[in-house]
């Protein structure tokens, strides 16, 4: 009994104990058995629309950064269902991080001299002519024919747009869809700012 | 090499029934590829099965542990060739524990003795280690082909070594794993001088890859034939290496999203219409509506595209499928939609083989994705269609009698329905009528996969209909045993059985046993099935392996998981230990080996004759008394009988023996060795001892570990430790007879 008692004195036992749970943990932690299936809630646009019409924007972020912890739905996920590969399940879940997070989806307007900026959805526009055409009845203006050499004459406007590399480029130029996976904003610029444009 | 004919005519049985020499018989039967064929033929007569034997060059094993690769070896002594799966299928859900077993590196070292020349290896769901691959690098200089499917357990780093050393390699094929992806340097470890390459799947990698190392291998590799790239393969690399393999058959493109300059594009362009030779397409990560334009020159041959990584809409699937008139073989995403399909039904008549693949398969509030409709469309216009793999979110029963109506050539038919139980959505029936159309109309059907509300009457149909059945899963269906049982009494040449969350019990199980013998496996989990049924099974078909995999706290007596393989060598002596033990090891004791038991198989030894009859105490070794321990439980008087062998007591818990070896206890000057009473009070190994034997009793409960009690292990006492032998929990409740 004694010699037991200096040999727990002496040794730093609680370190040393061998026991169930890891290092520096009291209760034997449950090990992370098979992962089970996390939920990969997207927002849907109807969804998101609605919040960000309210005017929350850290809901909106929440729901678009948030994918990974967003709480489970209501079904409970189950484990290894449905049936799919991890490799794939992976892949799946990368590109919807991709998706989401990338450019192109709602899409910040500034007019010059409007006091404040609107929001559109670009993926709700199928080409140009109704994009511009919603953006003239967003902000009544007019904007004018769109032309390859000279951009956009008869108004006092042009559309433009910042891309993913930081640039401002004139809206038009680039097939639709490239427009859309690029367009992280859009800025309708006035006056002699826009004029010089098609100099 | 040519076998020694002395040897040969020793190894022939000396009657001999055939007019022809063994040669001619050889030769003849060296035709034969399929390894059915094979089989059958070697149990027609002792001189074609000797035949049979020489003359195998290919060896498929389905399952690693139902055979040894000294069974193999000796069974067939010239193969060149071998086909190796290891974990059940359900490991890709992620439904089987890490470290389960199917290592492929003893199966290594046995080749590499018997059969140096080996040419071929492929391998499905097998642990695979760096140190394996680089023994097979080096062990096998004719080494050709190493395909890897479902594997894990490996890095970068061994495909390193394989690129390295094999000097004759013609396929690398990395599908699919668990790959540890460090760096992409393997690729730049080919040698120089290495031009044999034919297959070349990397697509599974993400890490950058030399580039230029890459287009130097495909230039002077004139014979490669397939190239599958990775996502970190841009456009302007692939147009680069399109232009220097324009003879490829098979092509796995990388990234098709940066951007090009339109002087990129047409290069490009240009090269895709210089691959006249084309079959399969795959890769198309990112696809992006303005690049698949690009691919249609190189369509006019293509049979086999995959899209199941490219999230397309309908109207670019169509755009791109009016390119090929000789398709057979779609994977595509569901993003495609039912108008995807109808495309596919409209342009698509030779169309055999259809995979659906969910891209949002757990998002279940939005609405999209196929339904039956779109399955309708296909069936409307691709009659030849027999493979088809379908998630889909609802599905109604005419919808699929019809689809089968239209193409009863279904050979392989595997819905996902992928709300779990859902019934017909538009009758609210439960989707048996479905299933019963499949296995009525389908009378060729091999392989099968339920879902959706499913009643017994769908396992009665199958039963009664599906006689050329092989392969059955079966997830959230039936309602009582007799499904499980009409499966296995019905089904003549089921092999395979797969059933996850159903309420199939012991009886069920049980109603199997003459079964399971003529099937590679049958796997349930979270079904009712007890360990006591497991038991039962185990002790009355010792040709069977019955496996148990518990999950974290459950009850005692469920059986979570079982697997039941037929196996020619007996229980397998690598199973995974308890939980608890093995997380003893990671708490930086890196060094210590845990060993598992081998299966339990009750049996009324009594203890210590069998420790007296194998050997003379002071010679006892771990091992064997391992064996004689898993016969019955411990009790105290064991105890002591074991003291009396040479065998201390450690501690006991209120849980645990923890016994150690006499021989390897070290006296130290303070200590002596000391038996305890059970129950008894602290004791204190002052001893170092190398080996440990911990037998949990009935009443072990992971959560207490060895904590509880007035004692525990003091761990500073163990410095030497080397071994701790596990008796795995549940295998020791065994009442003794």
């Amino acid at each position: 009994m004694e010699r037991s008692m200096a040999y727990e004195r002496d040794l730093n036992l609680k370190a040393t104990e061998l026991r169930l749970g890891l290092p520096g943990s009291d209760e034997p932690e449950k090990p992370s058995t098979t992962p089970s299936v996390r939920s990969n809630k997207r927002a849907s646009p109807e969804i998101s629309e609605e919040s960000r019409s309210k005017g929350s924007s850290c809901v909106s972020s929440k729901v678009e950064s948030g994918e990974r912890d967003s709480a489970p739905p209501a079904k409970e996920q189950v484990v290894g269902w449905p049936p799919i590969r991890s490799y794939r399940k992976n892949c799946l879940r990368a590109k919807k991080n991709d998706q989401v997070d990338g450019a192109g989806m709602y899409v910040k307007v500034s007019v010059d001299g409007a006091p404040y900026l609107r929001k559109i959805d670009l993926k709700v526009y199928k080409s140009y002519p109704e994009l511009l055409e919603t953006l003239e009845n967003m902000f009544k203006l007019t904007i004018g024919e769109y032309s390859e050499k000279e951009g956009y004459n008869g108004s006092d406007f042009a559309p433009t747009y910042e891309d993913k590399d930081g640039d401002w480029m004139l809206v038009g130029d680039v097939p639709w869809d490239m427009f859309i996976s690029s367009c992280k904003r859009l800025r309708i610029m006035k006056g002699s700012e826009a004029r010089g444009l098609s100099c | 090499m040519g076998p020694n004919p002395k040897m040969r005519k020793e190894f022939f049985d000396s009657t001999r029934s055939s007019p022809f020499p063994d040669e001619v018989l050889e030769r003849v039967l060296s035709l034969l590829k399929s390894h059915k064929d094979r089989s059958a033929v070697s149990l027609v007569c002792k001189d074609w099965y000797n035949a049979e034997s020489w003359s195998r060059a290919h060896v498929f094993i389905g399952n690693c542990y139902s055979v040894s690769p000294e069974i193999v070896a000796r069974r067939f002594p010239r193969v060149k060739s071998v086909t190796l799966k290891g974990k059940p299928r359900f490991s890709d859900f992620n439904l089987v524990p890490e470290n389960w077993g199917a290592d492929v590196h003893p199966w290594l070292v046995v080749f590499a003795a018997k059969y140096p020349f080996l040419e071929e290896l492929r391998l499905k769901r097998m642990a695979v280690s760096d140190e394996s691959l680089e023994f097979l690098a080096i062990n096998f200089p004719n080494f050709k082909v190493l395909s890897l499917l479902s594997c894990d357990g490996f890095s970068t780093d061994g495909l390193a070594a394989i690129a390295t050393h094999c000097k004759n390699l013609t396929q690398l094929d990395i599908q699919e794993n668990g790959i540890d992806d460090k760096s992409g340097s393997w690729l730049s470890c080919f040698p120089e001088n290495f031009t044999s390459l034919e297959v070349l799947n990397f697509a599974n990698l993400n890490t950058d890859v030399n580039f230029d190392a890459l287009e130097r291998l495909v230039s002077r590799c004139k014979s490669l034939k397939v190239l599958k790239a990775s996502k970190s393969i841009s456009l302007e690399h692939l147009q680069r290496l399109l232009v220097c393999a324009p003879q490829l058959i098979e092509l796995g493109t990388g990234s098709l999203m940066p951007e090009l300059t339109a002087c990129q594009y047409a290069q490009l362009e240009n090269a895709f219409s210089q691959l006249k030779n084309l079959s399969t397409l795959s890769g198309l990560w990112e696809a992006s509506a303005p690049y698949l334009p690009l691919l249609y020159p190189a369509c006019t041959n293509l049979t086999f595209l995959n899209l199941s990584y490219a999230f397309l809409q309908s109207h670019e699937l169509e755009s791109l499928l009016c390119q090929c008139p000789h398709l057979r073989r779609l994977w595509v995403l569901d993003t495609v939609g039912d108008k995807g399909l109808e495309a596919v039904g409209s342009n698509c008549p030779l169309l055999e083989e259809l995979r659906v693949f969910p891209a949002d398969p757990f998002d279940e509030e939005v609405v999209h994705g196929v339904t039956e409709a779109g399955f309708l469309a296909v069936s409307y216009g691709c009659r030849r269609l027999h493979y088809v793999l379908y998630f889909c979110r609802q599905m109604t029963n005419a919808a699929v009698a019809t689809i089968v109506q239209n193409c009863p050539d279904f050979t392989h038919f595997r819905l996902c329905i992928m709300n779990p139980g859902q019934p017909d959505y538009l009758t609210n029936e439960p989707m048996d009528e479905a299933f019963g159309a499949v296995v009525r109309t389908c009378t060729k059907l091999q392989r099968l996969s339920v879902s959706g509300l499913l009643t017994d009457l769908t396992f009665e149909y199958i039963g009664q209909y599906a006689k050329n059945l092989e392969t059955l899963s079966v997830a959230f269906a039936g309602s009582s045993d007799r499904g499980m049982q009409c499966m296995l009494e019905g089904c003549p040449k089921l092999r395979k059985l797969e059933i996850r969350d159903c309420p199939f019990g012991n009886a069920a199980l049980l109603s199997g046993l003459e079964k399971y013998e003529s099937m590679r496996s049958l796997w349930m989990s979270a079904c009712n099935v007890t360990m006591n049924g497991c038991r039962l099974l185990a002790r009355e078909m010792p040709r069977l392996n019955v496996e148990v995999m518990k999950d974290d706290g459950s009850d005692d007596s469920q059986a979570d998981k079982v697997y039941v393989y037929r196996s020619v060598v007996g229980p397998r002596r690598d199973a995974p230990p308890c939980k608890w033990m093995k997380q003893a090891a990671v708490m930086g004791h890196q060094r210590i080996k845990i060993h598992p038991t081998m299966n339990c198989h009750p049996g009324p030894m009594h203890p210590v004759k069998v420790l007296q009859k194998q050997e003379a105490p002071g010679h006892l070794t771990c091992s064997n008394l391992l064996s004689s321990i898993i016969r019955f439980p411990i009790s105290s008087s064991y105890v002591h009988e074991l003291a009396n062998n040479g065998v201390c007591l450690l501690t006991c818990l209120n849980d645990a023996y923890i016994l150690g070896m006499a021989k390897d206890l070290k006296r130290e000057s303070s200590g002596a060795i000391q038996t305890c009473e059970h129950g008894g009070g602290p004791v204190v190994p002052v001893l170092s001892p190398t080996r440990l034997l911990v037998v949990p009793t009935m009443k072990f409960k992971p959560e207490i570990g060895l904590r509880s009690g007035r004692t525990g292990l003091r761990w500073a006492g163990f410095s030497k430790l080397r071994n701790i032998f596990v008796v795995n929990a549940w295998e020791h409740c065994v009442s003794r007879t």
